[in-house]
């Protein structure tokens, strides 16, 4: 059972790296929405969802060049994040956070039915996109160009973001409306500004993972963000939700360690899904506030 | 400078501010002082549009605050030290600061020598986070981070709270400090003796009302005021 060769366990891991990466992107936008306003975004995986759509839609309806359509895609998405935080959480931004959730749930089964209604119950196959698809040899080890591109695409954006939020002024005001609505306010903050770039940075990043993720599971349909969404948001609790290097750490993390599972028991591939939360309800019992959790201050 | 006419707050049916009319005069240091609810704290919050007013008209050279929203309004060169001094406790001193010229895109390097200056504490200090300051330096910062944003107006809703007896004379020399050097300056405070020695003009409020108004001077001699905030009565 423990038997196995070098090139067998890096091609596993080159599997896990592109999982956790995947994860990374989706997460972020889960952790990131959690800074600001301390709201987990149910809606976060139909958003990915309905980027897969808008994807399937640019390439193979209308036939657009696939540079073209990942242009549009990630704007699209990405106003839709905006659009979703105008319509259902700005109007309960003094509400109770509870309020805020409920309507987070709200928009989650709205999109799920939307997309089910405008886009159809019948699954649809992604469409490749560029040559991410084709596989390439490193030596003995055959993977999909998509696993060299996936951490490539994945820290370039990543350092992108850590430069944007500790950098610039942007960033300077996300930092300070996720601590003090109001103090941020009194230093000249258009805080609901602030919180619009969230969502506009966190849904591009989801529209990116969306469109990685459709190359190496290619199949769409209404409920396709369903279990991702969660995977993901459990690897940002397990890097410890608010932190987005650790949401990045928990992502990696919990790729690998699902892929390497499913290799070495392939007897309890079935589990693959249970095991990520099995994973959660370790992390909730040993560390609740996760790997890199700020020791919570609630906002007084 | 500031003109407030009239001006009416209510909180979910409660009136806590029962139309009051005052000016503050540019150049001036002007205090407004009362009990706990008297309505102080509310004023200033709604001054900054973190608060909406029911009534009456909040006039900055001329232009109607109300309506405005918070950013815009601290764009006018306006500025609240808030109660409890609300610093950011996980940045550092210096980020705190620079936080507080969010709303400028010039240079900072004068500004910092300036806040410094003025509080040479915070410059020790300034690559520590604020969370560990005391509760004296955090006020400290509190002043220095409105300061950043080059306000012509700076509001301070009590700044003496829960300091020690030195300490409140310190923040206070350097309130007047701040004064000499251009900046208008609107005080609310329970420590009434305090706020009165150094402000031209003091109100009285009471449950959101306006009772008494009048040099800062005079109404520390007052016989009404001594037997409400100065514990002096006869």
């Amino acid at each position: 059972m423990f038997t196995f060769t070098l090139p067998e366990l890096l091609q596993q891991m080159a599997n896990g790296l592109t999982v956790g990466c995947l994860y990374a992107l989706v997460a972020i936008g889960y952790t990131m929405v959690y800074g600001i306003l301390r709201l987990i975004n149910f809606a976060h995986c139909d958003i990915f969802m309905m980027s897969m759509y808008f994807c399937f839609y640019s390439i193979s309806v209308f036939s657009l060049p696939w540079p073209v359509a990942l242009l549009l895609v990630v704007v699209a998405t990405a106003l839709l994040g905006v659009l979703i935080e105008k319509a259902a959480y700005r109007p309960l931004r003094e509400a109770p956070r509870i309020s805020l959730l409920i309507s987070a749930i709200g928009v989650s089964y709205l999109l799920e039915n939307l997309a089910t209604v405008l886009f159809t119950g019948v699954p649809r196959s992604f469409p490749a996109v560029g040559s991410l698809q084709k596989i390439v040899n490193l030596g003995d080890v055959r993977v999909q160009q998509l696993a060299i591109y996936a951490p490539v695409i994945m820290l370039l954006l990543l350092a992108a973001l850590l430069y944007l939020i500790n950098k610039t002024k942007t960033g300077m005001a996300m930092r300070a409306a996720s601590k003090d609505f109001e103090t941020a306010r009194l230093m000249g903050i258009n805080v609901n500004k602030t919180i619009s770039v969230t969502f506009l940075v966190g849904s591009a990043l989801a529209a990116v993972g969306a469109v990685i993720w459709g190359q190496k599971y290619s199949q769409i349909q209404p409920y396709v963000g369903v279990m991702p969404g969660l995977k993901c948001f459990i690897a940002a609790v397990i890097g410890g939700i608010g932190n987005i290097k650790g949401a990045v750490v928990g992502s990696l993390m919990l790729g690998m360690l699902e892929i390497l599972m499913v290799w070495r028991f392939s007897a309890l591939s079935g589990f693959k899904d249970a095991f990520a939360f099995i994973i959660l309800i370790i992390i909730l019992i040993f560390k609740p506030t996760g790997l890199f959790g700020e020791t919570f201050v609630d906002k007084v | 400078m500031l003109k407030i006419e009239d001006l009416r707050v209510s909180y979910g049916g409660i009136e806590a501010v029962k139309g009051i009319s005052f000016t503050v005069e540019e150049g001036q240091i002007v205090t407004l002082i009362g009990a706990n609810g008297a309505g102080k704290s509310t004023t200033l919050r709604t001054v900054v549009g973190l608060v909406k007013a029911a009534g009456g008209s909040i006039t900055y050279n001329d232009e109607q605050l109300i309506g405005l929203s918070t950013d815009q309004i601290v764009k006018k060169g306006i500025t609240l030290v808030p109660e409890g001094r609300r610093v950011f406790p996980d940045l550092t001193v210096l980020e705190n600061l620079k936080i507080g010229a969010y709303t400028r895109n010039d240079d900072l390097t004068e500004d910092l020598e300036w806040i410094y200056s003025l509080f040479p504490r915070l410059k020790e200090r300034h690559w520590q986070r604020a969370g560990t300051l005391s509760g004296g330096e955090q006020q400290m910062l509190a002043v220095g981070r409105a300061l950043m944003s080059r306000p012509k107006l700076l509001m301070m809703d009590e700044p003496s709270l829960g300091l020690a007896p030195l300490i409140v004379q310190d923040i206070f020399s350097i309130i007047q400090e701040i004064n000499r050097q251009g900046v208008t300056i609107l005080l609310i405070e329970q420590n009434a003796n305090m706020a009165l020695r150094i402000a031209e003009v003091g109100h009285v409020l009471e449950t959101g009302r306006i009772t008494l108004s009048g040099a800062g001077k005079d109404l520390l001699s007052n016989e009404a005021v001594r037997a409400a905030y100065l514990g002096k009565s006869k």
